[in-house]
């Protein structure tokens, strides 16, 4: 009785998560425009979608973004967190301090001081600044999920590959990186979904003429959704859903 | 891993790609205000390719072009935007050599107060601000602005989110002008859109929202730009559209090149297709605004002529005013103002 | 998109030098590499972050203590505590004495920040509510469900969240799914949208996910031997959860407040779908201030403003969690 209440309750927060989802998904299959009422099955909004280069731009926009953006700040991320797990107390409590600071400051004022940077520099901004804002809040969730493992690490592990000849280098790539491997992936995958996810920094930092997929919501948003976007977001859905699937199984094979 | 490094490199590849040295036009237009298919066939016809982009309110779009220098090559902003623009010498002297087409701009709209040598601007559409509402939830209504003040209509009221419509609006409801400067006038008008507000009949402060809405049934009257009203008109028979006896605001777009566009000639060529009558025709037809273009009215017929929302009536034109640009200062005070509104509750 | 890359000379004057150093750090990164020196793979991190994240909140500060032609003023925090206080001096100018009866202190400002910390308070309380029993339901052993909904929690927000906020529309409003479904029942409408109700739903929607999963984190790393012991000494279901359970996920409960409560205060989409407007919240107002009104100093003041009082109300919850054992997101 107890537990069929918990089911319930988890069931009813779940049902309140995704039916907002589901209206999106069966819209998306909406034959009409109107967002309320229905008008018969079809695949319309999904061809049209594959013809809409307004779309199609911008989610190129989006995927480069995210991908680019998750590489240079996974490196720039493992390097500095090996650097800040080497130093001395004082300088790596300022690091710390220096990697919390976006993660304490808004969105929108993150957004509007970068936007204040490049008006300031007479940077026009466009696709290149966009790039730049997502890798400066995607590197300090990298730090921060590859330093754990850092310290979980057995300090002398280092000291020894070197003791045993190899050179500073091997060491690293051989000895220190694969041991936070899973540290640097978690890092990866977040920088991956919070830059795909990101509106408010993207809107500051970029011009009406190079959208990502939210700004272009965005501004689509204010004369009634195209239903060509609720088809998108239909298919990145399913596809994000189902590649999760295969990572799971090939997980649930391997141990 | 190594997969999605390839993946990486073959986009970095890409994106060269995209820059290819072509020759563009970077065009920033309203939301929902060309045909797009009209920009098609310039490409098809002239081989450069338009980058369009869109705002929602003029002044939105003067602060992005003042933020963007370089960025754009051709903007649509309203008369008022167009004096201050040419004012702040921010506008570009068109070369009308290359805009043979220009002929074919009504007569009546040449040289406007807002251009007085009409060096800077090409009117692109025009049209007045009025109601748009639900017939079969007011079958008769007041030909009056009152009626956006009649408490039986409770929630059922969509305001204009920008402040000169809104403002102008209420002002000549209170039998001002809309381009008053007096402070008395304007805090009559702001106490009279708060009124509104907490009398509870304003359902919501939207711009672009509104048409789809209306088209639903969501509310029974609303603030609205003739075009939108006639785009929602079309597609739902319920609904109509007047412009009340107090007057309203008559306005004109116009294509302006601003002084900082790096594909002048390129926006000139534009602005010559824009003019063509087939194009202005096809434009006219999409978005449902008047037309300053003899040639297109003509191609257009009775259909248009007959329309009183598309063409008014020279009464209805006699008793609008245009928007004068209010100078920067007093911009302050409206913008407090409107704040005022927007914050009461 | 690359050939709108224009920049004054000095930009890449500066450019170049920022990357001469960065080259230089390299060189002596891999140079002292011989000499254990690993600290300096920080470099290129602190370089970014000096110039991309605490150059622009230098910035911010700038803007906000200078008017518009850069000359030192404090006018801009004058301008939120009266937001009338340009417009006051030009009426002043413009009517001279009698300007005085048409002056007032203006509350636009000062009302919106009350109201958004209002409205982030209501959020907050409510998420907790709602996700505290969630995420304890989670983390219960007998359920066996953990993992498979953790993830069930992660994947509505892989969807654009500003699609997700319209999709809320679609329902709530007059000719929306659930009026329809109600006035087909043969009740009459409700009136569900517009208001600051479905803006909270919407803030709730969009930040749930943020309260339970730190709780959820603490709650399963948790030694369960402890509320066994608590039973076998005496205590009651309700006991061992206020005693042993809530005490101990204290460290996860802040974190989540602090993780819902910041993207709260700041929202600047959700009040004007679901609200249509009618309310503002210091995210539109800040918005307004840059995008609309072109008034970067005003706007700076009021970012600044929000960044500090956002930074107090952190360190205060900090105190109540000095380790910061709360788990993140992460």
């Amino acid at each position: 009785m107890k537990n069929f209440f918990k089911r319930f309750y988890l069931a009813i927060i779940l049902i309140f998560l995704y039916v907002p989802i589901l209206v999106l998904i069966v819209q998306s299959f909406n034959a009409g425009r109107s967002r309320a009422k229905w008008e018969g099955f079809s695949l319309r909004w999904y061809g049209e979608l594959f013809t809409d280069t307004r779309i199609l731009n911008a989610l190129y926009v989006t995927v480069s973004i995210a991908l680019l953006a998750m590489v240079i700040s996974t490196v720039l991320g493992t390097l500095a967190a090996i650097g800040i797990h080497a130093m001395k107390k004082r300088p790596q409590a300022f690091m710390m301090t220096l990697t919390n600071l976006p993660n304490t400051m808004p969105d929108i004022v993150t957004g509007i001081s970068l936007m204040l940077l490049f008006l300031f520099t007479k940077v026009s901004r466009g696709y290149w600044t966009m790039l730049l804002a997502h890798i400066t809040f995607d590197v300090p969730y990298v730090i921060l999920s590859v330093l754990p493992k850092l310290k979980q690490m057995n300090k002398h592990t280092y000291e020894a590959a070197l003791d045993l000849g190899a050179t500073p280098t091997y060491a690293l790539t051989r000895v220190l990186i694969p041991q936070c491997k899973s540290g640097i992936i978690t890092g990866a995958m977040l920088a991956f979904t919070l830059s795909l996810d990101d509106f408010t920094i993207s809107y500051f930092t970029t011009t009406p003429l190079v959208q990502n997929l939210s700004t272009l919501i965005y501004s689509a948003a204010r004369r009634g959704i195209e239903p060509t976007l609720n088809a998108l977001s239909a298919l990145m859905f399913v596809s994000l859903l189902l590649l999760l699937l295969i990572v799971n199984r090939r997980t649930a094979e391997k141990t | 891993m190594k997969k999605l490094l390839a993946l990486v490199l073959a986009l970095a590849l890409l994106l060269p790609v995209c820059a290819s040295a072509e020759e563009v036009v970077n065009v920033f237009n309203w939301e929902d205000y060309i045909d797009e298919s009209v920009l098609e066939m310039f490409e098809q016809e002239t081989g450069i390719k338009v980058n369009y982009m869109n705002f929602t309110t003029n002044e939105d779009m003067i602060v992005q072009i003042d933020a963007n220098p370089g960025a754009f090559d051709l903007c649509f902003p309203s008369d008022y935007i167009i004096e201050r623009m040419i004012a702040n010498g921010q506008a570009a002297e068109i070369n009308f050599d290359n805009i043979p087409n220009f002929n074919q701009v009504m007569p009546s709209l040449l040289n406007p107060a807002y251009d007085p040598d009409n060096k800077y601007s090409v009117p692109y559409m025009w049209g007045t601000v009025g109601i748009l509402y639900n017939k079969t939830m007011i079958p008769e209504p007041e030909q009056s602005w009152h009626i956006l003040w009649d408490e039986q209509y409770q929630n059922n009221v969509f305001m204009l989110d920008s402040i000169r419509d809104s403002m102008g609006i209420t002002l000549k409801y209170l039998g001002y002008s809309m381009n008053t400067r007096e402070v008395p006038e304007l805090m009559e008008a702001r106490d009279k859109l708060i009124e509104q507000k907490k009398s509870g009949v304003v359902k919501a402060y939207q711009v672009d929202e509104t048409k789809d809405k209306m088209v639903a049934g969501e509310a029974a009257l609303a603030l609205m730009w003739s075009g939108d009203a006639l785009y929602a008109i079309d597609l739902n028979d319920d609904l109509d559209y007047f412009v009340p006896i107090e007057g309203s605001n008559i306005w004109v777009d116009g294509m302006v090149i601003p002084a900082t566009a790096k594909n002048k000639e390129n926006a000139e060529k534009l602005i010559d297709f824009l003019c063509r009558p087939e194009i202005a025709q096809m434009n006219c037809d999409y978005i449902r605004y008047s037309s300053p273009n003899v040639g297109a009215i003509e191609l257009m017929g009775e259909e248009y002529t007959e329309n009183a929302t598309i063409n008014p009536s020279q009464d209805v034109i006699d008793r609008c005013e245009f928007f004068n640009d209010i100078p920067a200062a007093m911009q302050a005070v409206y913008n407090s103002l409107w704040n005022e509104v927007k914050n009461a509750k | 998109m690359i050939r709108n890359l224009t920049l004054p000379w000095w930009a890449w004057i500066l450019m170049g030098l920022c990357l001469c150093g960065f080259v230089a750090l390299v060189v002596i990164t891999v140079r002292r590499n011989r000499g254990m020196k690993r600290s300096l793979f920080a470099a290129p991190y602190t370089l970014w972050m000096i110039l991309f994240t605490v150059l622009p909140v230098l910035l911010i500060a700038y803007y906000a203590f200078t008017d518009a032609n850069g000359a030192f003023t404090l006018d801009n925090f004058r301008n939120f505590w009266d937001s009338n206080y340009e417009s006051n001096k030009v009426i002043l100018e413009v009517m001279g004495e009698d300007g005085a009866a048409y002056v007032t202190r203006g509350t636009v400002n000062v009302d919106t920040l009350v109201y958004s910390l209002w409205m982030a308070f209501q959020c907050t309380l409510i998420c907790l509510i709602l996700g505290y029993p969630a995420a304890l339901f989670m983390a219960d052993r007998h359920m066996k469900l953990g993992s498979t909904l953790v993830v069930l929690f992660i994947i509505p927000m892989w969807m654009n969240f500003l699609l997700r906020t319209i999709a809320w529309m679609s329902l709530l409003e007059d000719s929306g799914l659930i009026n329809s479904f109600l006035k087909a029942l043969g009740f009459n409408g409700v009136q569900l949208m517009y208001n600051s109700g479905a803006v909270l739903l919407g803030m709730v929607y969009n930040f749930l996910p943020f309260m339970v999963f730190p709780i959820y984190t603490v709650l399963n790393k948790m030694d369960y031997r402890l509320s066994e012991a608590a039973a076998d000494l005496g205590c009651n279901g309700w006991q061992t959860l206020y005693k042993v359970t809530m005490p101990l996920s204290v460290p996860g409960v802040i974190s989540g407040i602090t993780m819902v409560f910041m993207p709260s205060v700041t929202t600047f989409f959700i009040p004007r779908v679901l609200g249509g407007g009618n309310t503002m919240m210091f995210g539109d107002l800040i918005e307004s201030k840059f995008l609309t009104e072109g008034n970067w100093n005003v706007g700076s003041a009021l970012s600044l403003i929000m960044m500090v009082l956002i930074l107090i109300s952190l360190s205060i919850l900090r105190k109540a969690d000095p380790n910061g054992e709360g788990g993140g997101i992460a």
